[in-house]
């Protein structure tokens, strides 16, 4: 029952502080307005590229658009700890670390789908892409586990605020390795042969070429393995995540460098 | 004599401290890296004078990247540094204060122009040949200038903000897309091209793109930057006077 609360409520408090969310301009300032400019610049820059078409670059993106809040938001998990000088006293905490980051990802993965969601709608009046009614669930349910194997690998990025500050500097890193490499803006087959095979191993890579082939049309029998393969890569970076936070945790205690990261 | 020393030492102090902050300079060099390597993915035909322009551009955008995600929120730093008040009170008139560390900001995008230049050279080869050297280094400086002078706008017109920098993010994307960098403006709605003449990262690229390839006319480019300059010099001065004022009688300048 404390795991379970621990989980749910100190997840939510902990989202909510996240954005300040006495003022929820700033959720329109930093992920909703962003979501959208992005993806638009994605769509003109293929267009000057004559590469693959406008709903290439939507789909793609909109699943990105659920990656950025999953990235930061799970850092400044930790980040938000330290600058609040609170860190210490979570990590002396009897809790479960994993209610404790499980609890803090739910929201972030809840927000990545809202994200999403909505980047995919605006984008698709802005753009012409239309989904076919028979396509929508399978659309949702490719973008709630798009946004759970981003938060999986945001999980990891939390990990690394245990060991270093510039959280902000690997989740920009992670993300640019995403929006390059994991087939959202350069279509697989214009990588080397060997980043396209590591691009199998990133989160979006599955999720994005199901949902392209769901807008196409596809059925959801057709794209389940893809869907299935991305909610693989996610459970395996939430388990490299969650290991990484309690090999640092411990490293941090033993050494005494849970401030000076 | 004083104000020159104070914008100088500014420029240099700030200059040096950004260029010790780990994201700062991730900001400028990421950038480069990341767009000229998309350009060589993405235009596979390109020859090496496109490369050389991605480079270019791609420079610009993290001097642009610099400049919307500290530039706006130059004054919520030092509010959190706590100096806001001082600097305000000091007997140098506020502006001076502002504009060394919006063009130091901006400043630091020389990074990523070199990092742009030396890595497509180094990883695909492209002969780094410049049409008129003497553009090339007025053009370099008139860019930057000019876009911190924009950052220096931005940081006026959000004093009393405390979500400044977010403002300024939001510009990020958009300013990229429209003013001509990776992507030519012909692919875009036709009114967005007056709308990317306001800003200076167009004016900068057109006069890049000219002094390196010999294309456009690169001193009529650096001339509307140095405009340009002027007028956000100008129109910053007035919304830091205005929003000043008002925030010292409110007694708000800590608290907004």
């Amino acid at each position: 029952m404390s795991n379970l609360r621990v989980l749910t409520i100190g997840g939510l408090i902990s989202y909510r502080a996240l954005f300040g969310w006495l003022n929820p301009a700033a959720y329109t300032l930093t992920i909703l307005i962003p979501s959208l400019t992005q993806l638009a610049f994605f769509v003109f820059l293929g267009r000057a590229a004559h590469v693959e078409n406008d709903a290439f670059f939507v789909a793609g993106n909109a699943l990105v658009a659920a990656a950025t809040p999953s990235l930061f938001g799970m850092a400044q998990a930790v980040a938000g700890e330290r600058y609040t000088q609170t860190l210490a006293l979570l990590v002396v905490s009897p809790a479960s670390r994993v209610a404790l980051f499980v609890g803090r990802a739910l929201p972030a993965i809840a927000n990545g789908i809202v994200v999403s969601i909505w980047t995919f709608f605006i984008a698709g009046l802005l753009f012409g892409i239309s989904v076919p009614a028979a396509a929508v669930a399978p659309l949702g349910l490719t973008i709630a586990v798009t946004a759970f194997s981003c938060v999986g690998l945001g999980l990891f990025n939390a990990a690394l605020g245990l060991r270093w500050r510039e959280t902000a500097v690997v989740g920009n890193v992670l993300l640019y390795v995403l929006l390059l490499f994991a087939g959202v803006n350069v279509p697989l087959d214009r990588l080397p042969g060997w980043l396209s095979t590591a691009a199998q191993g990133l989160p979006i890579t599955h999720g994005a070429n199901a949902a392209r082939q769901l807008v196409g049309g596809a059925s959801f029998t057709h794209v389940a393995p893809l869907i299935a393969a991305e909610a693989l890569v996610g459970a395996v970076y939430t388990l490299i995540g969650l290991t990484a936070i309690g090999l640092f945790e411990l490293e941090a205690r033993r050494g005494a460098t849970l401030e000076v990261a | 004599m004083a104000l020159a020393r104070v914008l100088g030492f500014g420029l240099a102090l700030h200059f040096k401290m950004l260029s010790r902050s780990p994201f700062d300079l991730f900001v400028v060099v990421a950038s480069p890296l990341i767009f000229a390597t998309l350009a060589y993915f993405l235009f596979e035909d390109s020859t090496g004078s496109s490369l050389l322009v991605a480079a270019l551009a791609s420079g610009v955008m993290g001097i642009w990247s610099s400049t919307t995600a500290q530039g706006a929120g130059a004054l919520q730093t030092q509010r959190r540094l706590g100096v806001l008040e001082l600097l305000v009170a000091a007997p140098v008139p506020f502006w001076a204060v502002l504009l060394p560390i919006s063009v130091a900001i901006s400043g630091i995008g020389i990074y990523s122009l070199a990092v742009g230049l030396v890595y497509v050279r180094v990883f695909y080869g492209v002969a780094i040949a410049v049409h008129s050297w003497l553009a090339l280094v007025v053009a370099v400086p008139a860019t930057i200038g000019s876009i911190g002078c924009l950052g220096f706008l931005f940081a006026s017109a959000l004093v009393r903000y405390r979500s400044a920098f977010m403002i300024g993010n939001v510009f990020e994307w958009p300013i990229w897309m429209i003013c001509g960098l990776l992507i030519p403006v012909s692919v875009l709605p036709g009114w967005l091209q007056p709308v990317s003449w306001l800003f200076a990262p167009t004016w900068g690229m057109r006069a890049l793109r000219g002094a390196t390839l010999g294309t456009g006319s690169p001193w009529t480019d650096i001339g509307v930057c140095f405009v340009l300059a002027a007028a956000y010099l100008l129109a910053g001065t007035v919304c830091l006077r205005l929003f000043l004022h008002r925030a010292r009688a409110d007694a708000t300048l800590a608290l907004t």
